[in-house]
């Protein structure tokens, strides 16, 4: 149960606790304490970690906020940790984990997404595209804050299903896709069978998304499940695999850094430009850089069996052997 | 207002990034480009870029017209370069079997209705629904990556198309 009992600070921003964390924020940073420590954090970097946790559900295996917090998703439950995957907090007995029912870490999460945003603040958009999260409390923006993450059960476009992006429903061309085509491929369906023959220009949706690193799913083929985004500035989260993923790089580039998941440990930098292909292995971590809006498209196998698939050695830790 | 110019990638026109190594394996990236895989298919060979567990996806140099395909799932064909045709058929019969994955190769014709036809181009993504038949057709050059499971025709080239080094 989260606990916002207590008034307010005198910037006007609540404390929150949950077990035995507690999370305070002044005007430029979150305080985090544990029973073994504690850890500061910019409010920014931490609003934009916590709305992705949030909107993804706490997404595949790990994200980490930074080197030392994070969370872990059990898909059902869900661990808070703090200094678990740093290799010096291990060593020294100071790190700390607690797990939590999904919904109750959640809560917590969306009534600090709620009170600590700011009124034009928006965690999901590229720096250069929105306010000014510093400061003392003033209003709120839980319009962006609690928007819908998009999930198609077939694809996109397919009747029923999730809807086409447009000006008039709220999704204008961002500025960095101006130049992105928006011609609709030619659709020539038979009578009866309109509703299967479907097909809609992606790089179009993709050129009018309103957030950043932010995947979500346009298409599945049963758990195969294609979850492209938009890319700008950093991926705040430094996401932690439980599963082999997948990225192709559809535009522009992203730069990545890859380190060993349980200690960070520096693996590789990855390099992606149009056209590549890339897996991540099962037991890294990463993080990514992108110097102009990029289109992403992350391939996701979404099947709840892989972590004790990978566990018991049944699927792999590297996507492919050759 | 900064003018943005958005770099796609075509067979005419990419450029390959990589894996810098600082203490790991490149194979374990397998990192490949679409176009240059594409570059060197021959037409409509289905080669993997991409595997997870079952799940593929596959890099299709479009050049010409495709023999018929029946799939026993949905299967989604995004265009990376080119305009391709896709022509869409409801078999009268069941042509492959709906608890196998990836698609069958048809020989000669199907017999049952069109659907209908979609002309793609980059950008443009088209669902080949399950238990129906599709072919492709580009006029010049084009290329598909195809979001599907593995099948009898499924290549696997890891060796010739990563980065091993
Ligand atoms: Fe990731």
């Amino acid at each position: 149960m989260t606990i916002t009992d207590e008034a307010p600070n005198q910037l006007g921003y609540r404390q929150f606790r949950v077990g035995g964390f507690t999370f305070s924020r002044d005007e430029y940073f979150v305080t985090v304490e544990w029973p073994t420590g504690n850890h500061q954090m910019p409010v920014d970097h931490w609003l934009r970690c916590v709305q992705r946790d949030v909107a993804w559900g706490f997404f595949y295996g790990i994200v980490n906020f930074d080197s030392v917090i994070g969370t872990m998703n059990h898909y059902g439950t869900v661990d808070m940790f703090a200094g678990r995957f740093n290799e010096a907090y291990r060593r020294a007995e100071v790190d700390y984990n607690e797990t939590f029912g999904h919904d109750e870490l959640l809560d917590c999460f969306r009534a600090m997404l709620s009170d600590w945003t700011n009124e034009g603040y928006d965690p999901f958009a590229a720096p250069l595209e929105t306010g000014s999260a510093f400061g003392p409390s003033s209003g709120n923006n839980d319009e962006a804050v609690t928007r819908r993450r998009v999930v198609a059960e077939r694809m996109v476009g397919v009747p029923g299903d999730e809807p086409l992006r447009s000006d008039d429903s709220g999704f204008p061309v961002n500025r960095a896709f101006a130049d992105v085509d928006q011609g609709e491929p030619e659709i020539d369906a038979a009578p009866g069978y309109e509703d299967e023959v479907c097909s809609f220009n992606l790089f179009a949706y993709l050129s009018r998304s309103d957030v950043t690193w932010n995947p979500s799913v346009v298409s599945a083929c049963k758990e195969s499940l294609y979850c492209p985004t938009t890319e700008e500035f950093t991926l705040p989260v430094i996401h932690g695999n439980d599963r082999v993923e997948w990225f192709v790089q559809i535009s522009d580039e992203i730069q990545w850094d890859v380190e060993d998941r349980d200690t960070g440990a520096k693996r590789a930098r990855v390099i992606m430009r149009a056209g590549d292909v890339a897996a991540m292995p099962a037991d890294i971590r990463h993080t990514g850089y992108s110097p102009k809006r990029s289109m992403l498209l992350v391939w996701e196998n979404g099947s709840p069996r892989i972590p004790e698939m990978i566990a018991k050695g049944e699927a792999p830790v590297h996507p492919v052997d050759f | 207002m900064t003018d943005y110019k958005t770099v796609f990638g075509s067979l005419e026109d990419y450029a390959k990034g990589g894996v810098h190594i600082v203490d790991d394996d490149p194979k374990y990236y397998a990192f490949s480009n679409i176009f240059e895989v594409a570059s060197q298919a021959a037409p409509y060979e289905k080669i993997a870029v991409g595997k997870n567990l079952e799940y593929v996806l596959e890099a299709i140099r479009a050049e010409g017209t495709s023999e018929w395909r029946a799939t026993p799932h949905d299967e989604f064909a995004l265009v990376m370069d080119g305009t391709v045709r896709i022509e869409l058929f409801d078999p009268t019969a069941e042509l492959v079997d709906p608890s196998t994955g990836g698609s069958v190769t048809l020989h000669g014709e199907p017999e049952g209705n069109p659907m209908g036809t979609v002309t793609a181009q980059r950008g443009h993504m088209t669902m080949l629904p399950a238990g129906k038949a599709y072919r492709m057709h580009c006029d010049g050059v084009g290329v598909v990556l195809l979001q599907t499971i593995e099948g009898p025709d499924t290549v696997y080239r890891w060796a010739d198309i990563c980065q091993t080094f």
